[in-house]
């Protein structure tokens, strides 16, 4: 069973012996981002694409595609704020709560 | 051909282990289970088995690295009794929902405190409700027939849990008897090869064990698992089946004992059944309908067949060798009263607690039992429903 058909709607009959998952790279499929505390927002006027934050992110939440940051990925970003620490043109600005 | 010997029981448990060959073996220590690690390392050490040995540190150590032994495919096992098997307390869960197939021989003993080496059921019966098959054994040929049948039960694809081989410490562990094995070629293909339909150690599959579980999936886990459960008491069944073909010895969830036509009778576990089975025989002998239930296994708890088994019989005495401090009793009384009220089976019950810490069982104190189930019986009162056995006033 893939993780896709791991969502809230299986049943106990179809659900992995122990939760045992069958591939790697799963976490993109499960939305963590609902446990985020505060929400970051980037700036793309002040942004230089120096590309300090993609790193540090714990959760890979800041893609990055031929070189450039795009949007957050909120699915996944719990809100920790270290991408804003890092920043140094104030492009991430730490906005309060979830969403 | 079977292979006549004299054997304690654990010797008999050892090789049952060594005729199986496990992969891995992760062990530490314990009395009165010292002997099983101890006798394996030694056919490990002659070249006998060509399993890996794992000296822990700790029991906690011992069933974590079962633990991951068994998830990275290897059939796995380990031995242990009293405080090593409370040591073990968080690992096994951890096994039973990460529904890894681990054997465990456990050699019955008390809790501590007050610290004490001998023979009753508080340690086993305190893991009762950490999902694993539980199987017990009243001599120490039925110690090495359950683990020969441990894994066939164990890692079959509608259970995949894991399973402890009970026996009591001492009393059939350090007893020596006469004892029937079979070859080990004939142990060796009713075992079978293990192998899992996914393991760690396979390097063209992902595979990830043990995993976090949100409020949205855990109760899920657990329905499935406890499902696992269920379907094990017929696997245990067919199990039974194909190893009376092979060594003529029968099997079954429970053994009864002249209860057919029985109007008083005993439930009861382990070596203490053989005692009880000498006390119906004289009450038999005097024209007394007395009989007997020995519970082989345990977990799955089979409440129906027990219920079934018992529904004619007058009054009851479910014996305990450990108490829950319920207040009302052991464990073993709570369920099998469940269970004949649950069948609607209108039986009088009475629950003993007996045997703690090594205190002897004699033929007279089982009788002393009987003796109160004739007063049940014929005054229709049952009194104090939970009683201890054989204690000074």
């Amino acid at each position: 069973m893939s993780i896709e058909h791991l969502n809230e709607s299986v049943s106990w009959k179809d659900i992995t012996p122990g939760g045992e998952i069958y591939e790697g790279g799963t976490a993109v499929a499960i939305k963590t981002g609902e446990w985020r505390t505060d929400t970051p927002k980037f700036i793309a006027d002040k942004c230089k694409q120096c590309l300090l934050c993609a790193p540090v992110c714990p959760d890979c939440s800041i893609p990055v595609v031929d070189g450039k940051r795009g949007e957050f990925d909120l699915d996944h970003c719990k809100g920790c704020g270290i991408c804003a620490k890092v920043c140094p043109f104030g492009a991430i600005e730490m906005m309060k709560g979830e969403k | 051909m079977a292979i006549r010997e004299r054997l304690s029981g654990n010797e008999a448990i050892a090789n049952a282990m060594r005729q199986i060959n496990p992969d891995v073996m992760a062990a530490f220590p314990i009395t009165p289970s010292t002997e099983i690690p101890q006798y394996f390392s030694t056919f490990v050490a002659n070249g006998r088995v060509d399993t890996e040995f794992v000296p822990v540190e700790s029991e906690h150590s011992a069933m974590s690295a079962c633990v991951g032994s068994e998830a990275a495919g290897a059939r796995t096992l380990t031995a242990t009794s009293s405080c090593g098997l409370a040591l073990m307390w968080e690992e096994l869960y951890i096994a039973a929902s990460c529904r890894l197939p681990i054997a465990l021989a456990c050699v019955n003993r008390a809790l501590s405190g007050p610290i004490n080496i001998n023979c009753d059921h508080s340690d086993s019966m305190g893991a009762r409700d950490a999902g694993w098959i539980q199987i017990y054994a009243e001599n120490n040929q039925e110690a090495y027939d359950n683990f020969v049948q441990a894994y066939r039960i164990a890692e079959h694809k509608d259970v995949r849990l894991p399973i402890m081989i009970c026996q009591d410490g001492f009393i059939t562990s350090h007893s020596v008897e006469n004892i029937s094995l079979l070859e080990d070629d004939e142990v060796k293909n009713f075992v079978g090869e293990y192998n899992p339909e996914a393991y760690l150690l396979n390097d063209n599959a992902s595979y990830a064990v043990g995993p976090y579980d949100n409020p949205t999936h855990y109760i899920e886990h657990k329905r499935q698992q406890t499902q696992a459960m269920i379907n094990a008491k017929q696997v245990i069944l067919d199990v039974a089946k194909e190893f009376k073909e092979l060594s003529g010895r029968e099997y079954g969830l429970f053994e009864e004992y002249k209860l057919d036509d029985a109007e008083i009778a005993l439930v009861i576990i382990g070596s203490a059944a053989g005692t009880s089975k000498d006390a119906v025989d004289k009450l038999r002998a005097e024209g007394v309908k007395a009989g007997l239930l020995k519970l082989r296994v345990f977990r799955p708890f089979p409440a129906e067949e027990i219920a079934e088994a018992l529904k004619n019989v007058k009054a009851l005495a479910i014996m305990d060798r450990a108490d829950s401090f319920s207040s009302q009793g052991g464990p073993l009384g709570a369920e099998v009263t469940g269970a004949l009220y649950r069948a609607g089976a209108a039986v009088k019950t009475v629950n003993y607690v007996y045997g703690l810490g090594g205190r002897d069982v004699k033929v007279e104190n089982i009788l002393e039992v009987f003796d109160a189930l004739k007063e049940i019986e014929k005054t229709g009162c049952v009194g104090e429903s939970f009683r201890y056995l054989s204690v000074r006033e």
